[in-house]
């Protein structure tokens, strides 16, 4: 489904450039379940922004579904964006003055998509947030937030999720929570889900871990089943 | 996105803060009452004077002394000219056989010191003949009117505006009762009989002709062989008032009463000036156009500055909410999609400025109305036309002040605006 080759991300010019990404070739298919590690700073969000479409490579190709789309002008990614991936943020990045239900009718708002209402309620009370349709963030729990960014990254059927550190800003507990969500999604949605973490307890529920450093993939490791932690 | 969700959001945004709002708005609020209410003050100012022309009565043609400052600037019709006109003019016009001339009346207007027993007051003297009745549409409430007899004989007689009869009556019947006009500071004084007492008006002309009296117009002159006349002897005044039939052709007329005069003045330019009602009218009205249009132009500016102040404040916004509008972007909004959101949030931001400038100003200018203010009553009239345009340019001028800064906001890179703070 996705497919980068020799992708390169610099950013800034002259002899302040950083070079984030150097050279990164990857694959993933759908319905698969990976994790990207690495240190800080080695260049995981600057793969996972352009993997998501937020960003371009600054050469290399970047292929979706066969079509080359790491050229593709503002608003077609935009477009593509809003059609086939969520986003989960580290800081679930939702807008302090809308309710729950409206930050979820977001993407269905851009799409056009009809029946906002409905949908976006049904997407909250799959990631059990009923009770807290009509909740701002600032009258929600940091858990519950990170919820409603999975909702509203889920509320378009979206055919990948991708995943910045969610539980970076969340305690152990609810960071079990949201990583049993994440999970559950893969299973029963087959979604492809990506997440970016650094800490082997949370890539331990994937089953395909990428190591990066220095802006390239050191490692990529597909597990057997036995390895994956038991949730039950 | 839809230009109701638009809306929608640009409303939660403007109510999210709405002290600034406010604030931003109040440039064009300002704007459009300011423009409504100037405007109102200026239209009210030309009905007034409009009124007060048509209060003299109905089909008039004034002729007064000196040429119009039209024809030549610097010179009004002021003292070196008074002696152009002078009261045989009047008989001439009168006697000329003009069609649809219906009266002619001279009147000479001085100040004087009225004076009784007890009382006395400063009064205007219209010396002037028994025709002055007809063409003022004057009505009397006691007693009568200066007749002909009056006239030629050089009486003594006076006759009373419903004010003076007042203050120097009181509550006595003043008719036969007698009374001292000093003119001339104080140098000459005649004693008058009150043969009249004119009706009170009412109206800017009750200001002006209840405060009057009225003698012959040979009463003073006959008695003062200097007094007020040309270099000939003549007895001069101020104006000629002639009334014409309703359906006379007001050109005709004015031509040729000044005919006449061109002839008896012997010179060959006219030494006088001819204006119908309908030609005070015109110059009053261009004069208060030309006051409307200033007075709106500067309140236009005032728009325009608001105008700016909006564009500032969407300016801010958006640096403010760069990482809502990545956000947006970042669950699939286009470049459209955010500029139609900060345009319609500047057009909604201008539109309640606008109304709330309509209904202030329209408030103002009904509160405004028949006020007095320093010793002036004020008049507006509220102009619809105005009210249109201060809106439409308040929201044209948001609409437009909306555009850069939405322009702008599609420039928001959403990797940098979603990265972590
Ligand atoms: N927008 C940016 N401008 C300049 N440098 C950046 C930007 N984003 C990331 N970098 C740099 O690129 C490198 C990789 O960053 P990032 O992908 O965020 O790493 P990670 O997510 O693994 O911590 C870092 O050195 C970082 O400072
Ligand atoms: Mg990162």
């Amino acid at each position: 489904m996705i497919k980068l080759e020799n992708v390169e991300r610099t950013y800034g010019i002259g002899s302040n450039a950083v070079h984030a990404l150097t050279g990164v070739n990857l694959q993933i298919d759908q319905g698969e379940y990976l994790s990207i590690m690495g240190s800080s700073g080695s260049g995981k969000s600057t793969l996972m922004n352009i993997i998501g479409c937020l960003d371009r490579p600054t050469a290399g190709d970047y292929y979706f579904e066969g079509h080359e789309v790491g050229k593709l002008h503002d608003d077609a990614r935009a477009q593509l964006r809003g059609k086939v991936f969520g986003f989960v943020f580290q800081s679930y990045n939702l807008l302090p003055r809308l309710t729950a239900l409206e930050q979820v009718e977001l993407p269905l708002m851009y799409q056009k998509i009809p029946n906002r209402k409905r949908r976006a309620a049904e997407a909250l009370i799959q990631v059990g947030l009923k009770s807290r349709l009509h909740h701002h963030p600032n009258e929600l729990s940091g858990g519950e937030q990170q919820r409603v960014a999975i909702a509203r990254s889920l509320v378009v059927n979206p055919r990948i999720v991708v995943a910045d550190e969610p539980t970076g800003a969340l305690d152990t507990r609810t960071g079990t929570e949201v990583m049993e969500l994440l999970s559950s999604l893969v299973e029963k949605e087959s979604i492809t889900v990506t997440i970016v973490t650094h800490e082997q307890l949370i890539a331990d529920y994937t089953k395909r871990i990428i190591r990066m450093s220095d802006g390239k993939i050191i490692e990529d490791s597909h597990r057997i089943t036995s390895e994956i932690v038991d949730r039950s | 996105m839809s230009f109701i969700d638009a809306m929608r959001i640009g409303w939660r945004a403007i109510g999210s803060n709405r002290l600034r709002s406010g604030l931003t708005t109040l440039g064009l609020v300002i704007g459009v009452s300011s423009v409504i209410v100037l405007i109102a003050v200026g239209q009210g100012t030309q009905k007034e004077v409009t009124d007060s022309i048509q209060g003299l009565g109905t089909d008039l043609i004034f002729v007064s002394p000196g040429i119009s400052q039209d024809n030549a600037s610097g010179t009004s019709g002021a003292r070196g000219s008074a002696t152009t006109l002078v009261l045989s003019d009047a008989h001439a016009i009168g006697s000329a056989n003009i069609p649809d001339l219906v009266d002619v009346a001279g009147e000479l207007k001085i100040t004087a010191q009225a004076i009784t027993g007890a009382e006395n007051q400063t009064v205007d003297v219209v010396a002037t003949t028994e025709e002055w009745k007809y063409v003022r549409d004057a009505n009397i409430a006691a007693g009568r009117f200066l007749n002909s007899v009056d006239v030629e004989d050089n009486e003594l007689s006076i006759v009373l505006g419903s004010s003076v009869a007042e203050t120097l009556f009181l509550e006595n019947d003043p008719i036969g009762e007698s009374l001292r006009l000093s003119i001339a500071g104080g140098r000459v004084s005649f004693n008058f009989q009150v043969i009249g007492v004119m009706s009170p008006r009412s109206g800017n002309e009750g200001l002006e002709l209840n405060d009057q009296v009225y003698i012959p117009v040979t009463a003073l002159q006959s008695r003062l062989r200097r007094f007020l006349r040309n270099a000939d002897g003549e007895i001069s005044i101020n104006q000629i008032v002639i009334q014409t039939s309703p359906d006379a052709d007001k050109a005709i007329v004015k031509h040729l009463i000044s005919e006449v005069l061109i002839y008896k003045h012997q010179v060959a330019e006219p030494d006088f000036t001819i204006q119908s009602q309908d030609d005070l009218i015109n110059a009053a009205t261009e004069v208060s156009n030309t006051l409307s249009l200033l007075l709106g132009s500067v309140a236009g500016i005032s728009l325009l500055v608001g105008g700016i102040g909006v564009m500032n404040i969407m300016l801010v916004s958006v640096t403010e909410r760069t990482r809502e509008i990545g956000i947006r972007r970042a669950v699939g909004a286009q470049s459209k999609d955010i500029v139609r959101q900060f345009v319609t949030e500047a057009l909604m931001l201008s539109v309640f400025g606008g109304l709330a400038g309509v209904a202030i100003g329209v408030g103002i200018s009904i509160l405004l109305d028949g006020r007095e203010i320093a010793g002036q009553t004020m008049t507006t009239v509220i102009q619809e036309w105005s009210i249109f345009l201060a809106f439409a340019v308040s929201a044209g001028v948001g609409l437009i002040s909306g555009i850069y800064p939405a322009y702008k906001a599609t420039f928001v890179d959403p990797i940098n605006a979603l990265r972590n703070e």
